[in-house]
């Protein structure tokens, strides 16, 4: 098992003193290999629990496990990706994928080979030299993907590392990271509020609540080629699931 | 390409055009020689500076603390900038002197400064240090508010140091608003000089401004302004060409 959730609740202290509960006690289990997607209406505490295992704040109550181990700050088991890509815009790619492996005590000659084998993975070739402004949206994203693969992290924490892309780049780009993932073998989770891209890559699909976030459902997606979205797209069954999430986030009644 | 070309001969058409108007206008205009000299008037002073009053020796001194002042001046102001935003106590703390000090016109420090240390360099490197300081200090101080809060996250995740996140991600986000605040820094910095030399002292171009003035010979003031804009002229040239080189990562806009 790879990150359990033990009866996780957190709160954040407002400004008047009183405290806002953002998560409610969330238990979940990921396993090793799997890749689990989290979804809720905007606001229900998915950047919380991912805030909370990549270690940056800790839970209130509860407690988040990484490898069987407390997490209690930052570490080594866990890599993240945002929205923004979050490269640095004055390191060329090859120095932004080594950028995780600095402060870990890794040589240079060994931390400019492994970044070197990522960006191939990421299918990077040829432009270990340049710089972020003089890629496109998908390519930077590749780019951060390799620098969260060169630090070998036991989970990777996607929070909707897709949703600023244009519907195809996102397509193609799914596409590539399900295959990478699926080849790296990396357990990951995947905080996002596309209900298809939910069903398109994950083995299993946890549905939060509106605030306080508590888990309403969960869902396992039973369907082959997980590894290719493109692919799973094209099944019937995408959207029965797609309908399930439709229904248990009570979307019909809001728009009514 | 061609865009460029047609800018650089627009701009020295006009410059020949000023100098042009500047030779004929005065004498056409029967305005008399010691309120505004001709371009070949100040020509013939500049030659009797140079031979005269020893004006390489005041060029020298003029540029030389210019560019010490400004130097001096926006490394205090960048390591305070930084400590400061390193610090939200401190930072906190100490803004309403900060700005209180930011708002005294610090030329008028300059006499009190030669009351202190005497007609010698120190008055003047004091008054331009005082104000290069504070243009450096409110924007690397603005920089550091604004360092993107998901980098800085992103490095914790990847266990980087206090320090090691300073000088991988917070240096780095601020070296655009540190070179702006330099580059104003450099314009600040000739007036600095200008001012201490004016207020006190027998060297510089401010001086040789106070001293043609007494005489009303206008060419030898008309002389010392271009020298003076001159020499913040290449400083500022020179910041410029550095920071093309340091910011080379940023997108050009094409205009």
């Amino acid at each position: 098992m790879a990150l359990e959730f033990r009866h996780v609740s957190k709160s954040f202290g407002g400004r008047d003193g009183g405290s806002l509960l953002a998560v409610d006690d969330v238990s979940f289990r990921v396993e090793e290999g799997e890749f689990v997607s989290v979804v809720g209406p905007s606001g229900c505490g998915k950047s919380t629990i991912l805030s909370m295992t990549a270690g940056l704040y800790q839970p209130t109550e509860g407690e988040v496990l990484v490898s069987e181990e407390r997490v209690t700050g930052p570490n080594t088991h866990v890599g993240f990706m945002l929205q923004k890509d979050l490269l640095l815009p004055w390191r060329s790619i090859i120095h932004n994928i080594e950028f995780g492996l600095e402060s870990r005590g890794v040589p240079r000659a060994q931390r400019r080979e492994r970044a070197m084998r990522e960006l191939a993975h990421c299918h990077l070739e040829g432009f270990e030299n340049h710089f972020p402004y003089q890629l496109s949206g998908g390519m930077r994203q590749r780019a951060a993907l390799a620098r969260t693969l060169a630090i070998d992290p036991e989970i990777i924490l996607l929070d909707e590392p897709f949703s600023a892309l244009d519907a195809q780049t996102k397509l193609l780009l799914q596409n590539s990271f399900a295959g990478t993932i699926k080849e790296a073998g990396k357990t990951t989770l995947l905080i996002t509020h596309d209900l298809s891209e939910a069903v398109l890559m994950s083995d299993r699909i946890l549905v939060l609540s509106e605030r306080p976030g508590q888990i309403i459902a969960e869902i396992t997606v039973d369907l082959p080629h997980r590894d290719k979205p493109i692919k799973r797209r094209l099944m019937p069954e995408v959207g029965d699931y797609a309908a399930q999430l439709f229904k248990h986030l009570k979307l019909e009644e809001k728009a009514a | 390409m061609l865009r460029t070309h047609a800018t650089k001969l627009t701009s020295a058409a006009i410059l020949i055009l000023v100098l042009v108007a500047w030779e004929v206008l005065p004498t056409a205009l029967d305005v008399p020689r010691f309120i505004i000299p001709t371009l070949s008037d100040s020509m013939i002073e500049l030659k009797r500076m140079w031979t005269n009053e020893g004006l390489l020796g005041h060029v020298t001194s003029t540029a030389l603390l210019t560019l010490i002042g400004f130097l001096i001046g926006s490394l205090l102001g960048a390591v305070m900038g930084y400590l400061l935003g390193m610090s939200t106590f401190w930072e906190k703390v100490l803004s309403p002197y900060i700005l209180a000090l930011q708002i005294a016109p610090k030329v008028a420090f300059a006499p009190l400064f030669i009351m202190w240390f005497g007609y010698n360099s120190m008055p003047k490197l004091l008054v331009t240090v005082l104000i290069v300081f504070f243009p450096v200090l409110v924007n690397v101080l603005q920089a550091m508010r604004t360092v993107d809060r998901d980098l800085v996250n992103l490095a914790r995740a990847y266990n980087l140091t206090r320090m090691g996140i300073f000088w991988k991600v917070e240096m780095p986000s601020t070296l655009p608003n540190l070179m702006a605040g330099l580059r104003i820094a450099s314009t600040l910095a000739v007036i600095g000089v200008t001012v201490g030399e004016l207020v006190g002292g027998n060297t510089g171009l401010g001086y040789l401004i106070s001293y043609g003035g007494g005489q009303a010979n206008a060419a030898m003031v008309f002389n010392a302004i271009i020298l003076l804009t001159v020499i913040g002229f290449v400083l500022y040239a020179a910041l410029e060409r550095i920071e093309e080189r340091v910011l080379h990562y940023l997108p050009k806009a094409d205009h």
